[in-house]
């Protein structure tokens, strides 16, 4: 299985230096901020790995995994951290973080599929940065290709995958047909989530993804990565999401401590009546 | 003048009530620029039947697709139906369900319309429609606005009350199928498996009761009666979910269900920044931890410093008695 993976650069909101709005509120500061690549999309990364392998047998690839990522010439030192995890090669298209919208993104990943002809498109169900949760779902429409979003569970069968999604108030399960597209949620790197024709069903990964050994990190600066210009793939770059202006959340103030369950019972009843 | 189509979610044959949250955003549109809204509602029978429960709401008019190939929701066979009925529509409003948040990107790509996800605010600024968004998991909100003739929206549940009746009767008309892509023959609904409970559903309830980590394999030993007394619904930490205590459809954040009741009773909750973008516009906010130096403390109403195993079940005791 030849699979493209999506992954995204992000300045990360979880870091101790808070996301802070610059005054006059036109952008978000992320000076500050640590780049990261977005998490679900290290999380496709990781199930992308597992579709292509004996779970016993990691460092033999079968397949073909192709990692992609937008940005500006820093986003390689994520690529090569991601090639050294045990991706064959990567695809930087040249583009400014904040020039970018779910659109642009999504136009250039269909003209790159074209290219590449993946039989699977991962990612992550959203970047944590713009919280859209978009880019897959427009892909697969441009694309005419079946979608599982927000995936949980992938296992392949004879005749494709079966995708369990984590959907309001319980589980959803589709089969898909390749190519397809799937974007994936947390649980999709737990032990025993994701497992190739080749992966024993008995077995089980480790939880979360894989690290990088010191001389994969070495081999992966020898591996293939190409550089496209935005403007090659598409033409027309300009945005259809603007972001006239950003502001802090309102600030909730710290409230009373009680010193007893009783206290508590009878504050709610009386103070906030809402019990 | 915005001609509006709210997209109705249904499930198990009814109106789900996200559809009247979606309404209410549809009617604010409507303040803000003019116009009208209609509604949509597209399934297997009994779809008409579900539709007339919409009538009544001050729609212009409601659209319905009953098919028996639009059963099991399937963006792929959804899209479309959607994208036929958008036409003449300036903006398609569904809530950032995982239904909504599934399907409307996919409408929008076949309408080469923008998306504008998880909205939780309308205005109209410099003339032109403006949506408030949270970003960088809840800390930041952006004010957006979309260049597209058609525009896409979906909103956030916690922060449109269900939209009341309004009286009156809304005529309803058929909507023929539009043919799927090829997309659709490569997908098949296999199951779809509900937890069916008596609690309220966890994005709707009035209360909610949620667990962290600290619980271990007591989650629903503790949190269980406490909700059942409460009449709550159950939610969790990423952290419990994670670590199993907890199904995963529990988990109250940023990239889980994001909620908004009366009354919030986080137990055992730290209050990592993840968790607190999903609960933070909850009116009362109540926390147990046994760490005073726990960050859920800063933005709690009432908090209590406790070892949540002997102060749960005494609450659950005290507020049961006060019910009798």
């Amino acid at each position: 299985m030849k699979i493209l993976v999506a992954l995204k650069r992000v300045a990360d909101p979880d870091n101790a230096n808070k996301v802070r709005i610059v005054a006059g509120g036109e952008k978000v500061d992320t000076g500050n901020l640590e780049w990261k690549l977005n998490p679900f999309d290290e999380y496709a990364l990781e199930a992308a790995l597992r579709l292509t392998e004996d779970g016993k047998t990691p460092k033999q690839r079968a397949g073909e995994v192709v990692i992609v990522s937008l940005g500006p010439k820093e986003v390689e030192t994520n690529l090569r951290s991601a090639l050294a995890t045990g991706a064959d090669r990567a695809i930087r298209i040249d583009a400014e973080d904040d020039k970018l919208d779910g659109r642009l993104v999504a136009l250039a990943l269909q003209k790159l599929v074209a290219e590449e002809k993946p039989d699977l498109i991962l990612m992550g169900k959203q970047a944590v940065d713009g919280d859209s949760n978009q880019v897959g779902q427009i892909l697969a429409e441009l694309l005419d290709y079946p979608m599982a979003t927000f995936a949980a569970t992938i296992t392949e069968g004879e005749d494709g995958l079966t995708v369990s999604r984590e959907v309001d108030g319980g589980v959803s399960v589709l089969r898909l047909k390749l190519p397809a597209l799937i974007t994936v949620d947390l649980r999709i790197v737990s032990p025993t989530s994701v497992y190739s024709n080749k992966t024993d069903r008995a077995f089980k990964y480790n939880d979360g993804v894989r690290f990088a050994p010191l001389p994969a990190i070495m081999q992966a600066k020898k591996k293939k990565l190409d550089v496209k210009p935005l403007a090659e793939l598409v033409p027309d770059t300009g945005l259809r999401t603007q972001y006239r202006k950003f502001a802090p959340p309102s600030e909730r103030k710290a409230g009373a401590r009680v010193q007893s369950v009783a206290e508590l019972v009878n504050k709610l009843a009386n103070e906030a009546k809402v019990i | 003048m915005s001609e509006v189509l709210v997209i109705a979610e249904l499930s198990d044959g009814s109106v789900r009530k996200t559809t009247h949250s979606a309404i209410n955003a549809a009617r604010k549109i409507n303040q803000l620029t003019g116009g009208t809204f209609s509604i949509l509602v597209l399934g297997a029978a009994p779809a008409k039947a579900a539709a007339a429960e919409l009538t009544g709401y001050g729609a212009a008019r409601i659209l319905v697709c009953e098919d028996a190939s639009l059963k099991n929701y399937l963006a792929e066979r959804y899209a479309p139906v959607v994208a036929s009925a958008a036409r003449g529509f300036e903006v398609l409003v569904a809530t950032a369900s995982s239904y909504g948040k599934d399907l409307l990107p996919r409408v929008g790509a076949r309408l080469d319309a923008a998306y504008a996800a998880d909205v939780s605010d309308l205005s109209v600024q410099a003339g032109e429609l403006t949506l408030k968004r949270p970003m960088y998991a809840g800390n930041a909100f952006g004010f957006c606005t979309l260049g597209t003739p058609q525009k896409v929206v979906s909103i956030r549940q916690s922060e449109f009350d269900p939209a009341e009746p309004s009286g009156g009767q809304t005529p309803i008309a058929d909507l023929a199928l539009a043919a799927p892509g090829e997309a659709a023959r490569r997908v098949e609904f296999v199951s779809l498996d509900q937890v069916k409970s008596e609690r309220p559903e966890l994005a709707e309830a009035r209360v909610v009761v949620s667990g962290g980590r600290a619980l271990k394999d007591q989650f629903f030993q503790v949190i269980e009666p406490l909700a059942d007394a409460l009449g709550a619904a159950i939610g969790a930490s990423r952290a419990a979910c994670d670590a199993g205590y907890a199904p995963g459809d529990f988990q109250v954040g940023q990239t889980g269900k994001v909620v908004a009741p009366d009354l919030y009773v986080a137990v055992g909750i730290s209050g990592a920044i993840q968790h607190i973008a999903g609960m933070k516009s909850s009116k009362v906010i109540v926390a147990i931890n046994k760490d005073p130096e726990a960050p859920i403390f800063q933005i709690s109403d009432y908090g209590l410093v406790a070892d949540l195993f002997q102060a749960v079940p005494e609450l659950t005791r005290e507020l049961k008695a006060r019910k009798k």
